[in-house]
């Protein structure tokens, strides 16, 4: 298993691929993508029984992207694990790729789930987990959920099911990064009560720095001890890594210029090059 | 006068039937199993039952995520609240990635009754039939609906939409009925006019066939239960052999059955009318089931009288 320093740098690495896929002068998801990205780095390299080499396994631990526009985070993902080439990660969203605007299970191996339409991922989830209990395989299925995605009726439809049937095995991880494609996702007030609402539906939840590598594996193996259904509440920044980009809703969905590309690039790099550093010391 | 069922009743017996031969075949319902008549399956097969609550989005998403995982979700619900409420979950999550769940529309259609137009689903083939990899069918007796249920549960494949009806039909079909996906069924032949019909409204033509008889017009009957893929052949033999194209469907004449045959008519460029008999651009309303059929002229007596006012 890696090491929290281990995965800091596939954090970072994560980043990267994400900006590098996304390219310039092209409208792209940035904000959300590279809020999940330490998120992402965990579920897969610290949490996740799988094996890239047989993404159909049927015993493998499922991930579930429900927040659909941020697939490029799973793209990169799957590329790193070796699930399919790195080099494709470059074609996304262009006419005949395989790496579709929002997740295509049927086309990518390694996708799960058809999102996009906001609200449906951990519904999904919940069914993957019925199925395991009904063939009797111990798999745990993950799903990440945006903050603003929870405003969506189903998203409680679903969190009262996955109790209501026992899945203890489904964990939901709310990437709180705070903004939607607009505005804040929540005010001050409104904000307070989202861990309270998955706890009034009989969730464990547990909230954390969804920056902090170390932080957010001690959740993730928290839920797996838990034995009932976890929601991991976790703060983010939208567009984190790219300082001319965090916090800022215009970056939900936009393109960036050559020279702003560049910038994120040299400013990833500067971040890899630095947990080098620290790891060789 | 031979003995008459509703699907909905055959359909519950049937999915019985096929829980026990297919290991994987599951069956979720939110909160109308007596209605949708899953409380068979459940009672046997308590396991492979989801209740889901009052949660119809919930749970067709959750059907999705069980077939990604080989089973075979059956998802209940009277047929408006399935194909309406939770479009966009069966759109993207089932009908896209092409999986294999089977939708029960139950109570579908204006027979529905004294609901009104929040439970009549007027609409519903034409929704199910835009959407890609769909498989659209409508069982017009006890028969064909026992064979469709289990081919559901079996040999086909994908996304497939069952509309299930509470009025009681007689059977048009012989014990010797074999399903074959796409085929229409001829029940009678008739040089001047052919009846197209769907569900409940194939035992209607029948009698509308007969009543033209004594008319002195010779109608065929056929039953064009798959309405998608709809068997294009058996519409150019309509139009071939025929004065007169009749669609009979208790649904909007719009983009249900006599849509799709108006969209092969006029691929083809036949140059014979088309007569398309269902519920006009409207919704439903309270009343009983024969009060609304009466109303719409979708009866053996309405039909004859709309054929022989279009023959002029």
């Amino acid at each position: 298993m890696p090491s929290i320093h281990e995965l800091e740098r596939l954090a970072v690495q994560m980043r990267m691929c994400i900006v590098d896929m996304m390219g310039s002068d092209k409208a792209h998801h940035f904000g959300g993508s590279l809020s999940a990205a330490d998120l992402m780095t965990a579920i897969y390299f610290h949490a996740m029984r799988y094996d890239p080499r047989d993404p159909a396994w049927p015993e493998r631990d499922r991930f579930v992207m429900s927040k659909g526009h941020c697939v490029p985070a799973q793209y990169a993902a799957l590329a790193m694990l070796g699930v399919f080439p790195t080099a494709e990660l470059a074609t996304l969203k262009q006419l005949g790729s395989r790496l579709q605007g929002h997740p295509a299970a049927h086309i990518l191996p390694g996708i799960e789930a058809c999102t996009g339409s906001l609200g449906q991922g951990l519904s999904f989830a919940n069914g993957m987990a019925l199925a395991g209990r009904m063939r009797r395989l111990d798999y745990r299925v993950y799903c990440l959920l945006g903050d603003g995605e929870t405003h969506e009726g189903q998203v409680w439809e679903a969190a009262r099911t996955t109790v209501r049937q026992r899945l203890a095995n489904v964990t939901a991880i709310v990437d709180r990064n705070g903004l939607k494609a607009m505005d804040p996702s929540y005010d001050a007030d409104d904000l307070c009560r989202l861990g309270g609402r998955w706890e009034a539906l009989g969730w464990a939840v547990r909230e954390v720095d969804g920056h902090d590598m170390a932080a957010i594996c001690g959740a993730l193996d928290w839920a797996r001890a838990e034995d009932k259904p976890c929601a991991i509440l976790a703060a983010t920044v939208k567009g984190k890594g790219v300082s001319f980009l965090e916090g800022q809703a215009q970056y939900h969905n936009a393109a960036l210029t050559r020279e702003q590309i560049a910038a994120a690039r040299a400013e990833l790099e500067g971040r890899r090059e630095q947990i080098t550093e620290v790891g060789a010391r | 006068m031979s003995e008459c069922y509703q699907t909905r009743y055959i359909y519950g017996e049937a999915l019985l039937e096929a829980g026990g031969r297919y290991a994987n075949v599951v069956a979720l319902d939110a909160d109308l199993y007596t209605s949708t008549r899953t409380v068979l399956f459940r009672d046997a097969f308590p396991d492979r039952f989801v209740d889901m609550g009052i949660a119809e989005m919930d749970m067709m998403s959750t059907a999705a995520g069980l077939a990604s995982c080989d089973m075979v979700p059956f998802v209940n619900s009277f047929a408006m609240f399935l194909t309406a409420h939770c479009y966009d979950q069966l759109r993207i999550q089932i009908c896209y990635p092409r999986l294999h769940v089977v939708l029960a529309g139950s109570s579908a259609g204006l027979t529905q009754g004294p609901d009104g137009a929040s439970h009549q689903s007027l609409e519903d083939i034409a929704l199910m039939r835009a959407l890609p990899n769909m498989t659209v069918l409508v069982p017009a007796d006890a028969i064909e609906t026992r064979a469709m249920t289990l081919a559901a549960a079996g040999e086909l494949d994908g996304p497939i939409y069952l509309r299930l009806g509470r009025y009681p039909v007689p059977n048009v079909h012989g014990a010797d009925y074999r399903f074959a996906l796409g085929k229409a069924i001829r029940l009678r032949e008739g040089g001047d006019v052919t009846l197209l019909a769907c569900g409940h409204m194939v035992s209607a033509a029948m009698g509308a066939a007969q009543a033209l008889e004594g008319e002195g017009i010779a109608a065929s009957v056929v039953n064009m239960s798959t309405i998608k893929p709809l068997d294009a052949e058996a519409v150019h033999r309509a139009t071939r052999e025929s004065r007169l194209v009749v669609t009979v469907e208790e649904h909007s004449i719009i983009g249900g059955l006599g849509g799709a045959v108006a969209e092969v008519m006029a691929d083809a460029g036949a140059g014979v009318p088309l007569l398309r008999l269902g519920t006009p651009d409207v919704f439903g309303e309270s009343a009983t089931a024969d009060e609304l059929l009466n109303k719409h002229g979708l009866t053996p007596t309405g039909i004859c009288r709309s054929v022989l006012q279009a023959l002029g």
